[in-house]
């Protein structure tokens, strides 16, 4: 779960992170007169939305970013009066920026934050290191540039500390990360300081992420967190109800919550073949598979959707109604395989959800595991417009062709093909050649072994050998 | 031959008084599990009848289930909450084989799970995965253990249903299986792709191999370096998750694509490059599974 900066910016106060004042606004009015009792004479309206590049971002007025307003999401101003301007152009608007995909997001909260005499600009990430199953901090001394560029530039001006998420981060590493930056003496100490209290904050909080870009070392020698990105496991939010609490639910997807509270996993895709499939490996091997065998029809998956493994009349209910919220939806492929939960269970599932919902688009199902006769006979019994798919390519394809089919039902024109995926299907030459030429070196050794029976003295040298090699691997293995 | 488990492993189940727990140890009793009883703190002394009309012990602690019922492995059905001290526990009593069925344990607790099981005597299997099974010997786990055909593939997966489907069409082409490990979808594990593969690769039984790997992390690229450097078996691989939107969790609390790291692409092109014959969709696992052992 991902939280706004001014949130980030409160869990860091209380966790001792120096920060500067601020206040967040969701009107103009509120922004000037938070401005003016800030009373600072430069003060930044910061635009509030769960993606980074806001500084370098454009404002739009509409999410498809036709109606150009002003570059850039946040703003340095004078005065309280500046600051309502300002924060006029961004409340209600839509900021586009390198991280949202093209689309703009409505601003619906600024921070109207203190201004700051910057000595200099440093970056600092706290992350989970997979590989090693431990926190890893991420410093820098090229602060307020975009990260992975300056890795890939220049990776050795890129630090990486694993720590003990038991001892948090300890002097002596921070001190290193500090003397490594060019920090003076007393810089270092207020480094060590703000480090350990961000360290501390990510892993009481069970944070998967936090960034701080830039975190600013100022003309006082004080190292303040300048910007705020946390993002939190979901799997522990259990046990931070405050922190669940500052969910903002304008940056989800309403149907991910709404499947979510269903205990089942959900994120949109864009395309037009609603998926419903148990498991979230087969759940995005199917949305895979949709892409790659429904180009031709300009088939995409609508969605990723992960029943979980008991699929219930009343969940898929849910599924089937959440994936119909969709107006792009044009045919839904169910992919079940049904192990613990058995076929016949799930056909029933669906044929009561069909029934329930009062389906109007082509549904194709396809089943296998448990009681998968029993299952089909169900569906093909029903009576329901249900069609049959035999294994996930025929489903696919199926599942393509009646979009297409419904669309030109519709009076609609077809869907432009997509350009095909680039296979992945791949067969490693020397190990495939290898067994086949075993099978034609056995195939000669039998046709030499008949042209022996005629030809007695030409082979007989070679047998013994064959024998002589194989003997001692045998007493090897005694 | 088969890779860790067989006949000989005794069971216990961590959690065997809940519904889940009690649902799968039947399941495992079904299949032909040796199995010893389970632990439910508080409940140690009761018994636990199973469908089989067996009485079996219930103990307040891991150590008095491996003292008094000679436990090899334990698989944990504790809810997310308790279930990171579940497998502590195990590993202090020096249970040898830990198999975490629970999905939803916190990163924070498998933290210090990762740390105890360093220099441990245990191996953990998972969590959030669906177990570990040698057909006709063990069944540990959610898996439907009737699809399974004792045989020569080695199978490895970080998810549950599509292992069904690998396990399906080896089992349909008539290879069968010699252990399937369900590794898990979580981003900390105990038990990783290198670990099965070394396993598999040293054992006689395992004559192919099935990799089945998804987005997220870089296990799959580091375990193709140990598949092309050690490796002679045939390995079939997948990756689910090509079309997956970056930053986004498709379902595994693992399985995202973060900046430039974990993207199908870079684990495609490590398979093909140790040698590994890729299925397009799970669909053609079989059929490549057969190529691959050039039939």
């Amino acid at each position: 779960m991902k939280i706004h900066e001014y949130q980030g910016k409160t869990l860091f106060r209380q966790y001792g992170v120096p920060v500067l004042r601020g206040i967040p606004c969701t009107t103009p009015e509120a922004v000037e007169s938070a401005a003016r009792e800030l009373g600072s004479p430069v003060v930044v309206v910061k635009s509030q939305i769960h993606a980074g590049g806001r500084g370098k971002g454009t404002v739009f007025t509409d999410e498809a970013c036709t109606q150009h307003v002003m570059d850039g999401g946040v703003k340095v101003v004078k005065s309280p009066e500046q600051a309502r301007d300002v924060a006029a152009k961004l409340l209600g608007n839509c900021l586009r920026t390198a991280q949202t995909a093209g689309a703009g997001k409505r601003v619906n909260t600024v921070y109207v934050e203190d201004g700051c005499a910057i000595a200099k600009e440093l970056y600092l990430s706290v992350l989970l290191d997979r590989a090693v199953g431990a926190p890893v901090i991420v410093a820098s001394a090229d602060g307020g540039m975009d990260i992975e560029q300056v890795a890939h530039d220049t990776p050795e001006r890129v630090m990486h500390l694993h720590i003990d998420p038991a001892l948090g981060v300890l002097d002596h590493q921070a001190r290193l990360l500090a003397f490594r930056q060019g920090l003076t003496p007393v810089q270092v100490g207020a480094y060590i300081k703000t480090v350990k209290a961000l360290v501390r904050c990510f892993l009481e909080t069970d944070a998967d992420l936090l960034e701080v870009n830039p975190l600013v070392v100022t003309k006082n020698d004080e190292v303040v967190a300048l910007d705020s990105k946390m993002s939190f496991d979901d799997n522990a939010l259990f046990r931070h109800a405050d922190i669940a609490a500052m969910l903002d639910p304008t940056e989800e997807d309403p149907s991910e919550i709404e499947a979510k509270r269903h205990d089942m996993a959900f994120v949109k895709l864009g395309g037009n073949i609603g998926c419903m499939v148990n498991g979230a490996g087969l759940a995005m091997a199917t949305m895979d598979a949709i892409a790659l065998y429904g180009s031709k029809q300009g088939a995409f998956p609508a969605n990723f959707l992960d029943v979980g493994g008991g699929a219930t009349a009343e969940k898929v209910t849910t599924a089937f109604k959440i994936i119909l919220k969709d107006p792009s939806v044009e045919a839904i492929l169910v992919n079940i395989f049904g192990g613990i939960m058995k076929c016949d269970t799930i056909a029933t599932g669906v044929l009561t959800a069909v029934k329930e919902v009062g389906l109007d688009r082509p549904l194709i199902v396809r089943l296998e595991g448990t009681n998968v006769e029993l299952g089909k006979k169900l569906i093909a019994e029903s009576g329901l417009a249900v069609i049959a798919a035999d294994d996930l390519k025929d489903g696919c394809i199926k599942a393509a062709l009646a979009a297409a089919t419904w669309r030109a039902n519709k009076g609609m024109a077809p869907r432009a093909a997509l350009p095909e995926p680039t296979p992945i299907a791949y067969i490693p030459r020397k190990k495939a050649v290898k067994p086949l030429a075993k099978k034609r070196k056995a195939a000669k050794a039998k046709s030499v072994a008949k042209k022996v029976a005629s030809k007695p003295t030409k082979m007989l040298g070679k047998k013994p050998t064959k024998k002589l090699i194989k003997k001692p691997a045998k007493k090897k293995g005694r | 031959m088969s890779v860790l488990v067989n006949k000989k492993t005794r069971l216990i189940c961590q959690g065997i008084t809940g519904k889940v727990g009690t649902f799968h140890s039947n399941g495992a009793i079904a299949y032909g599990t040796n199995f010893a009883g389970g632990v439910t703190p508080g409940k140690g002394g009761q018994t636990w009848v199973g469908e089989n009309a067996k009485n079996y012990p219930v103990w307040n602690t891991v150590s008095e289930a491996i003292s008094e019922g000679g436990a090899t492995a334990s698989m944990i059905f504790v809810p997310p909450a308790g279930a990171a001290d579940a497998i502590l526990e195990a590993i202090a009593a020096k249970m040898p084989l830990i198999v975490a069925i629970t999905e939803g344990i916190p990163a924070r607790d498998m933290y210090a799970v990762k740390r105890a099981l360093e220099n441990s005597q245990s191996r953990l299997v998972g969590p959030n995965c669906p177990g570990v099974i040698t057909p006709g010997e063990c069944k540990i786990g959610i898996m439907p253990g009737y699809i399974h055909k004792r045989g020569s593939t080695g199978i490895v997966s970080r998810s549950g249903t599509l292992t069904y489907e690998a396990v399906f069409q080896s089992t349909t082409c008539g290879l069968g299986q010699s252990s399937c490990i369900g590794i898990g979808g979580d981003p900390i594990k105990g038990t990783d792709f290198i670990d099965c593969l070394e396993l598999f690769n040293a054992d006689p039984e395992t004559k192919q191999i099935i990799m089945i790997g998804e987005i997220g992390g870089d296990s799959e690229e580091r375990a193709c370096a140990y598949i092309k450097a050690h490796v002679k078996k045939p390995v079939v691989g997948f990756i689910g998750g090509t079309r997956a939107p970056k930053g986004k969790r498709m379902g595994h609390a693992g399985a995202i694509v973060s900046g430039n790291t974990g993207t199908a692409e870079a684990k495609l092109a490590a398979m093909r490059d140790a040698g590994v014959f890729i299925a397009e969709s799970p669909a053609t696992l079989g059929d490549t599974l057969l190529k691959a052992v050039g039939r």
